[in-house]
């Protein structure tokens, strides 16, 4: 049976569960004897939870554990004796009997796959069989069980809620399973990636050109230093000297300068450039900006500027930041204690005199913490990248030139050849995990600088 | 304190600023020049920041608004004359697509089609709506018939003025013979992909979007609730609530082709257990896939405004139902959950439209497939509005250029209807308690 028939039928039980249960308890109730430990609706809600969540439980074992078994009862079959023993070549073939068998292709291109097509059908209709009979008969288990427990002495409540404490814990866990599963897949595939190159080679040679990997020393063509260059230069220098003095000055006029109404105006319509989708920016960049930047390069006198140059995907980025940047230096500007800023303008100061020597000293620490996460930010975008800079890996400081990013090159690594034990997309993993930990180190770096000098003022 | 306090020693004499000096009025003229440019300068920022987004949409406008309309040309078909053999009694049956395709409808539209200067007047694909024409109305072979078909790029572009100069002329006379009319073009938003840039649609990548915003919703809603309850209401102070709380912070900062990483290492990669391999949990480019990677992307988001909406219900609402006798559990369910409700809805309705603008961990799961027939399940292969924005501008033929700033317009109004309804939730039921 489909899986998504199976949850509706389970979950009817569940529902089912619960209405017994509940006129059950509301009988106990009406029959003028003892009082209810617990309300009507949590009996119905305990009978509710012991039917769906093994079933649930088991459901998502199964379908997780059933393609394995499908595939080893077909591979056991007479008909599959003649199948390669090339893992790849077998799993194609297995694939296409797998769509027939599912309906979901009319026939199959390969003949050996034909014959595989019935005891395909027949093991997955047995797996879907006993997956489904074992799954129903769970709920109907956990409901009778739960249902013979139903009395009116029973505390229905306290099971009730232990078991929701225990699920909203495990709801909070899966932020740290994310983590985890972040950090152990990047890890472990680096670590595959890291047995074929060396890391010295990855992380200090400066030839990068994926595309021509010699298979006898991929170490040669896989140094990753033009990468973080490129992503520097771009994230980190041209993106920021957009970013910082805009978002800067925009934050100081809306809080210091502007009258209320305009900054109720402003501030949304800023935010606005912070909603609008990576892909967007990447196409204005690629469409608009680059040609113009390569424009202004020729007119500079460089006849052959890029058109992929760093400086068009740099200013762009730098104005998706600007909002970012901006609304973090207005949360640690409003930090600062209204009475330095009534002290300095006592002393006959000028408001941009007491903003640039009272107001953004004392701001400083949140500022510098913003320009640290704006950074975090810029150097994790992909696809402004993706659409405006180039693929080629030039260490250059000429923003006219083309550099390529991490980023990109995850993208343009990962896409196209699906084949999963190459260097080259391993070397995909290698870049994330490298991505990962600067992205991890300037957030904790710029929390701790934040938390270290809030309490100057508190 | 041992030490006596020295009495405050008498101010040195001074001779008293005179304010009226040349020398001083000409540092106050300075000082408050340097006042005027500062607050120059932050006008100019907050302008020109509002200026490229202005930019941005006016380029956009100007762009996409051609992907609305399309011109369609009037093609007169003899076809008795024309000699398509097919059967009659074909047409009504499955296979009259392959019947008519092998009849050479193709060739024989394309023929009629094309002007005399050698260009062709009709789009690559005008042939398929001749198709579709006959099988409804098979009686149109025994006779002539006036179809009209999507213009060929070339003739759209001629129509508005642009391109070779013949072409231009072409498209004046055909307007002025009325064979030529240009109207909205409602297959944009009921069309899927195509190689042809006059054919294609947004449907395919809108239904795709809708089904991966879908799971990510059923996913990431209750279980950033969940947990947001109860870190904010339950948790004990200790290193592992601690953990939890840091990894909540970090991964709302972890860049997002990360998630795509770990989706395709996790639900699109293989494991080794105890000797079998397990093969992908998920067929690639499934909607299913899509939507559990941006589910996880965008839970810190819901869990950080969950929380923050839980902290703003006052103590004294919790402190009044356990007074009366709830338990904890149904303060919370019953009493701060509803009222904190609002905020995290807005919280959510953020967070869905930031993964509905998401595209880079949807290219690494293989979300970028070329997808002609729309998904019809969660396990179909799919594209989503985004990915689809970023095939289109790869492609090289003009024609995608409009589109893609059309599909572009249209996610833009989503996102901004989404924050609007966020906005104004936030103002319609925010209380101040």
């Amino acid at each position: 049976m489909n899986v998504f028939a199976l949850l509706f039928v389970v979950v009817g039980l569940g529902l089912i569960g619960w209405l017994t249960a509940r006129a059950r308890a509301v009988r106990f109730d009406r029959g003028g004897q003892k009082r209810l430990h617990s309300l009507p609706s949590q009996h119905g809600w305990y009978v509710a939870m012991w039917t769906v969540l093994p079933a649930l439980l088991f459901i998502a074992v199964w379908s997780a554990l059933s393609p394995a078994l499908i595939k080893d009862q077909v591979l056991k079959s007479p008909a599959a004796s003649q199948l390669s023993d090339f893992a790849f070549e077998r799993d194609t073939i297995l694939g296409e009997a797998r769509d027939v068998a599912l309906g979901r292709a009319d026939a199959t291109f390969d003949d050996t796959a034909t014959a595989l097509v019935e005891p395909m059908r027949a093991a997955i209709a047995f797996y879907g069989w006993t997956g489904t009979g074992i799954a129903i008969l769970l709920a109907f288990a956990g409901g009778a069980f739960a249902f013979t427990r139903t009395s009116p002495t029973f505390r229905a409540r306290t099971r009730v809620e232990r078991g929701l404490m225990l699920i909203l814990l495990l709801a909070s866990l899966i932020a740290i399973l994310t983590t985890v599963g972040i950090f152990l897949s990047l890890f472990w595939e680096s670590m595959r990636f890291f047995a074929m190159v060396p890391p010295q080679d990855f992380l200090f040679s400066t030839h990068w050109s994926p595309q021509l990997i010699d298979p006898n020393n991929p170490g040669k063509s896989l140094g990753a230093v033009p990468l973080f260059w490129g992503t520097f230069f771009i994230g980190a220098v041209i993106a920021m000297l957009v970013a910082i003095p805009f978002g800067l000055m925009s934050a100081i006029y809306l809080t210091q300068y502007a009258a209320p109404r305009v900054r109720r105006w402003m501030k949304p319509l800023l935010e606005i450039l912070a909603g609008v989708p990576t892909v967007v920016y990447g196409y204005f960049a690629a469409l608009t900006v680059a040609p113009a930047v390569r424009n202004l390069a020729v007119f500079l006198g460089m006849p052959f500027a890029s058109a992929e140059s760093a400086l068009a995907a740099g200013l762009v980025m730098g104005v998706m930041i600007i909002p970012f940047v901006s609304s973090l230096a207005d949360d640690s500007i409003a930090a600062v204690p209204t009475a330095m800023r009534d002290g300095s303008l006592a002393m006959g100061a000028t408001n941009s005199e007491t903003i640039s020597r009272v107001l953004l000293p004392a701001a400083l620490p949140g500022v510098v913490a913003g320009v640290l996460l704006a950074v975090s930010r810029a150097i994790g975008e992909t696809m402004i990248v993706v659409m405006a800079a180039s693929g080629a890996a030039n260490i250059t400081l000429n923003p006219f030139e083309s550099a390529t990013t991490v980023t990109k090159q995850i993208v343009d690594l990962l896409t196209g050849e699906s084949e999963f034990d190459s260097p080259k997309t391993l070397a995909a993993f290698a870049l994330g995990l490298t991505l990962f930990v600067i992205t991890l180190l300037l957030n904790i770096v710029a929390l701790r600088v934040v938390k270290k000098y809030r309490e100057a003022y508190e | 304190m041992s030490k006596r306090v020295a009495s405050p020693a008498p101010a040195p004499e001074r001779t008293p600023t005179d304010w009226k000096s040349a020398a001083m009025q000409k540092r106050i003229r300075r000082r408050y020049a340097r006042e005027r440019r500062f607050k120059l300068f932050g006008m100019m920022a907050v302008i020109l920041s509002a200026a490229f987004l202005a930019f941005l949409i006016a380029t956009m406008m100007a762009n996409g608004a051609r992907g609305f309309t399309r011109s369609e040309v009037a093609l007169h078909f003899d076809f008795p004359k024309l000699g398509i053999e097919i059967d009659r009694s074909h047409l009504k049956t499955p296979g009259a697509d392959l019947a008519l395709a092998g009849a050479g409808l193709q060739d024989k539209v394309e023929t009629l089609a094309t002007s005399p200067a050698g260009y062709s007047l009709a789009s690559n694909s005008a042939w398929v709506t001749v198709r579709d024409r006959i099988k409804a109305h098979p009686a149109i072979l025994d006779g002539k018939a006036t179809i009209w078909v999507p213009a060929s790029t070339e003739l759209e572009m001629g129509s508005r003025g642009e391109g070779p100069a013949n072409v231009q002329a072409d498209a004046r006379k055909l307007s002025q013979a009325g064979q030529l009319r240009t109207g909205f073009n409602w297959g944009f938003f009921s069309a899927s992909n195509s190689n042809d840039p006059v054919a294609v649609g947004i449907w395919g990548a809108l239904k795709g979007s809708l089904l991966t915003m879908l799971v990510t919703f059923l996913i990431a809603f209750p279980v950033g609730v969940l947990s947001a309850i109860y870190l904010e209401e339950y948790a004990p102070k200790n290193r592992w609530t601690d953990l939890i709380e840091v990894s909540i912070n970090n991964l709302a900062a972890v860049p997002s082709i990360i998630f795509g990483l770990l989706g395709l290492a996790v639900f699109l990669g293989s494991w080794q257990i105890g000797g079998h391999t397990f093969g992908p949990l998920f067929p690639r480019s499934a909607a299913i896939v899509g939507g559990l990677t941006l589910a996880l992307m965008i839970m810190p988001v819901i869990v950080i405004a969950s929380r923050n909406a839980i902290k703003g219900v006052p103590p004294s609402i919790r402190d009044a139902a356990l007074g009366i006798g709830a338990s904890r559990i149904q303060v919370v369910f019953h009493h701060v959950l509803p009222l904190a409700m609002p905020g995290i809805l807005t919280g959510t309705i953020i967070g869905m439209a930031r993964a509905l603008g998401e595209t880079a961990p949807l290219l690494l799961i293989g979300m970028r497939a070329f997808i002609v027939t729309p998904p019809s399940g969660f396990t179909d292969p799919a594209t989503v509005l985004p990915v689809q924005i970023f095939l289109w501008s790869d492609e090289v033929s003009r024609g995608f250029v409009e589109k893609t700033s059309a599909a572009i317009l249209v996610l833009l109004v989503f996102l901004l209807a989404m924050n609007g309804l966020a906005i104004y939730l936030r103002n319609k039921f925010e209380t101040r308690w």
